[in-house]
């Protein structure tokens, strides 16, 4: 059984409440870093860590913050992103509901670390319950002292506000964000400047994800080498996966980083396999933005290697044949599952939370939903899957901000892996629409990498 | 700073962007843009028809940047060496952005007013391809007139958000902007209130295509039926110099416009009297015909015409040419 660091009291009655939390250990790490600690050792205490951002994109949290511009006489802002929104994310819920403390925790050690005054937690406007849970813990920690003026008598002052969001995918962008906590319509901001240079209200700004806020607070109790002792390479620590679909355990589990992938997948501990003894046909690993990968594909790399769940393992083969951790939204299809469907219910999803700011993914994402949708539905062509596939490349890399990436890859991987399926529904078009197309190929064993005799 | 630009170096100021480089350069390596202008502020960016590929990030760390950018809000550095017509990415690109562009826009040219002078138009000629591949419903809007002399024509929109630009930096109060998200957002003014000051007429002159008409002229003419003229008055308004361009028909003046320079930029932005009040020459000093460049459509029937050199026989080379041909096929 693996340590866990976030999750360690999840199961003790009680710990939403401040007392419950308190006496199992809680605010530790905020009375060691404001007694004990400077604010740029606790930056280096965390680049030591090697705590990469656990939103999506995995950009290292220590070297985010030493970006940090510092100029005299300019307030900076800790913004902590909790729209999360992703469709098969939801860790970062899943922590604000049970362990809302942790969250408040990490976020006064990361802003006592960036030197921030005043910080927000910008929740989807979804989570309402989530975000009176939080605003009842920070009214907690506020009357015991460690929010407010003059923490623990240390001389630091800190705000903390809950902020709740309209409801919009596009505003778990930082710099949409920035500007739906600005009161603005949530429009992606164009970079640079980046927010670490000119964010919230023109100042500089650090904007991260719940999980990494909270995984600053193991890190500052145990020590940065500690933590990075866990996990394999450049992916160090615990994380939460939210593990979903078709498995017999879904919920939201803490991994070592660099877990075998079947291992995660098939043990009882974690997911305990597909439910009602089916086989897997694919996975989505980590969130709907990611490419999906057939069962074959995922279990082992191209070169037969067992895939782990770590950045690096799961990058494995690039795009070609690999995918991305992401935000650790893991979706597992059985072999009921279309994938056709799959695609354009995911495309569905961007084209309805595209902010249509620029024009590739405005008139992108409409174009390949309906284009799906044909394809589903038995209409399709065969010119279709070029076709999708075309509108999926003049979208990647031509946008302003993540979006059209996110929105294009599950629809460029879907048909890499699974053309077949594709063609099928537009061969057999009146039997699609009745019957699925099944497992196929796609958790044969890969063919054995050819040797090349020299 | 010295910036290259597809193997033409320039020197420019810092703090310029690309596209502002290459439109100094100017010629064919101009990137085309129909959001960006250059008189409104944070403008550009969203429509990324402007893309290009830097090769070369700067004299300092010389690194490609990673994906093509957006030319009009990508800031020069020196020794910066930029790809634009020698890309055949950024082309591909290019093409792929017209096409979406063009995903929802009705292409109704034949009834609209701004054809001829619209920059949609042009760029698809000049960027586009022949055929859409797009093969469902487009997006549609009803017509809705905000105010008495401005009608908004959403369903040829192409969300570039100049006009809200305009209301928010030449006009004192923005009462129109955008609603919704993704292909149905929209500009409107929610409740169909009227744009009502005095520089609002301005949002026309800056629309890209033809979603804001001016009512005053709808249906009167096609433009290249029109002769533009320069001219100007004393206007009284603060704030503008009353320099317009007069779009004559016959003796009639159809309307009035800023004057716009060959990117369709305005040069300054018009008052509403000037533009939608003053229509008889004797309101005007006529300050002489408006140059247009003769690739305009709006330059049709009066070409700057070069005559053909006439060819006169000559007899001299109808005799030496009858030899030769008499001694090549004698064999």
């Amino acid at each position: 059984m693996a340590r866990k660091l976030l999750l360690t009291n999840i199961n003790v009655p009680g710990i939403n409440t401040f007392d419950v939390y308190r006496a199992n250990g809680g605010y530790a790490s905020v009375e060691k870093a404001l007694k004990t600690m400077s604010p740029d050792e606790i930056v280096e205490e965390v680049k030591k860590s090697g705590l990469r951002g656990r939103g999506g994109a995995g950009f290292p949290t220590g070297m985010k913050w030493s970006f940090l511009a510092k100029p005299e006489g300019v307030a900076r802002y800790l913004v902590c992103n909790a729209d999360e929104s992703e469709p098969g994310t939801f860790k970062d819920r899943y922590l604000m509901t049970y362990i809302p403390h942790l969250l408040i925790e990490g976020m006064i050690v990361a802003s006592f670390a960036l030197g921030a005054k005043t910080s927000y937690i910008y929740v989807r406007g979804e989570m309402m319950p989530q975000i009176r849970i939080l605003e009842k813990a920070i009214a907690e920690a506020k009357n015991k002292g460690f929010l407010g003026k003059n923490i623990l008598g240390t001389g630091y002052d800190l705000e903390l506000y809950v902020q709740p969001g309209g409801g919009a995918y596009i505003c778990g962008e930082e710099t949409a964000l920035l500007e739906s906590l600005e009161g603005k319509r949530g429009n992606p901001r164009i970079k640079p400047p980046f927010p670490a240079i000119a964010g919230l209200y023109g100042c500089p700004t650090v904007v991260n994800n719940v999980e990494s806020i909270a995984a600053v607070v193991p890190i500052i109790n145990e020590g940065g080498e500690e933590y990075a002792k866990i996990g394999i390479g450049r992916s160090t620590g615990t994380k939460l996966i939210s593990a979903g679909g078709n498995v017999k355990n879904p919920g939201v589990y803490e991994i070592d980083l660099g877990l075998p992938v079947e291992e995660f997948l098939y043990s009882d501990e974690y997911c305990g396999g597909i439910a009602n003894g089916k086989r897997l046909k694919a996975v989505v690993a980590g969130g709907s933005s990611v490419p999906i990968l057939p069962a074959n594909l995922f279990l082992k790399t191209i070169n037969n290697e067992p895939r782990l769940m770590s950045y690096e393992s799961l990058a494995d083969g690039g795009f070609v044949s690999g995918t991305m951790l992401g935000s650790g939204g893991f979706i597992a299809y059985d072999e009921d599952q279309c994938i056709v469907r799959n695609t354009w219910n995911f495309t569905r999803f961007y084209h309805h939370e595209s902010c249509g700011q620029c024009s590739p993914c405005r008139e992108g994402t409409g174009w390949m939903e309906k284009v799906l949708h044909r394809l589903e539905h038995g209409h399709g062509k065969l010119s279709d899957m070029d076709l999708l596939v075309d509108v999926s490349k003049k979208i990647e890399g031509n946008t302003i901000c993540p979006l059209g990436d996110a929105a294009a890859w599950p629809v460029a991987s879907a048909i890499r892996h699974f053309r077949d399926e594709f063609e099928w529904h537009v061969t057999n078009g009146a039997e699609a629409v009745t019957r699925n197309f099944g497992l196929a190929h796609y958790a044969d064993p890969l063919p054995k990498k050819e040797e090349t005799v020299a | 700073m010295k910036v290259t630009i597809d193997g033409i170096a320039i020197d420019v100021e810092p703090g310029t962007t690309i596209l502002n480089a290459a439109r100094q350069i100017g010629g064919d390596i101009v990137p085309p843009a129909m959001c960006y202008y250059s008189k409104l502020k944070d403008s550009g960016g969203k429509c990324r028809t402007c893309l290009v590929k830097v090769s070369k990030g700067s004299e300092k760390d010389p690194r490609p940047m990673p994906k093509l950018v957006a030319s009009c809000r990508t800031t020069v550095m020196d020794g910066m060496e930029v790809q634009n017509i020698t890309s055949p990415e950024v082309l591909e690109a290019r093409k792929g952005i017209v096409e979406m562009l063009l995903v929802n826009h009705p292409l109704d040219c034949p009834i609209c007013d701004q054809a001829g002078e619209c920059d949609l138009q042009n760029l698809s000629y000049g960027h586009g391809v022949a055929k859409t591949r797009y093969e469902f419903d487009r997006r549609t809007f009803e017509k809705i007139d905000i105010g008495d002399k401005i009608q908004l024509h959403m369903t040829r929109c192409i969300l570039c958000y100049r006009c809200v630009f305009t209301a928010d930096q030449i006009t004192d109060h923005r009462i129109h902007g955008i609603l919704n998200r993704g292909d149905h957002s929209e500009i409107s003014t929610y409740i169909q209130a009227a744009v009502d000051n005095d520089f609002s007429g301005n949002v026309i002159d800056v629309c890209p295509v033809g979603a804001l008409t001016d009512r005053t002229f709808r249906f009167k003419n096609r433009v290249w039926f029109t002769k533009p003229v320069d001219a100007h008055r004393d206007c009284d308004h603060p704030g503008c110099n009353g320099k317009v361009t007069l779009w004559y028909k016959g003796e009639e003046v159809l309307r009035v416009t800023a004057r716009k320079d060959q990117y369709g930029e305005v040069e300054e932005f018009i008052c509403n009297t000037c533009r939608f009040d003053k229509k008889k020459t004797s309101d005007w000093v006529i300050d002489g015909p408006r140059h247009i460049s003769n690739k305009s459509v709006i330059n049709a029937n009066h070409y700057d015409f070069v005559p053909l050199p006439v060819v006169k026989t000559n007899p001299v080379l109808i005799e030496a040419n009858k030899e030769q041909f008499e001694r090549d096929t004698r064999l």
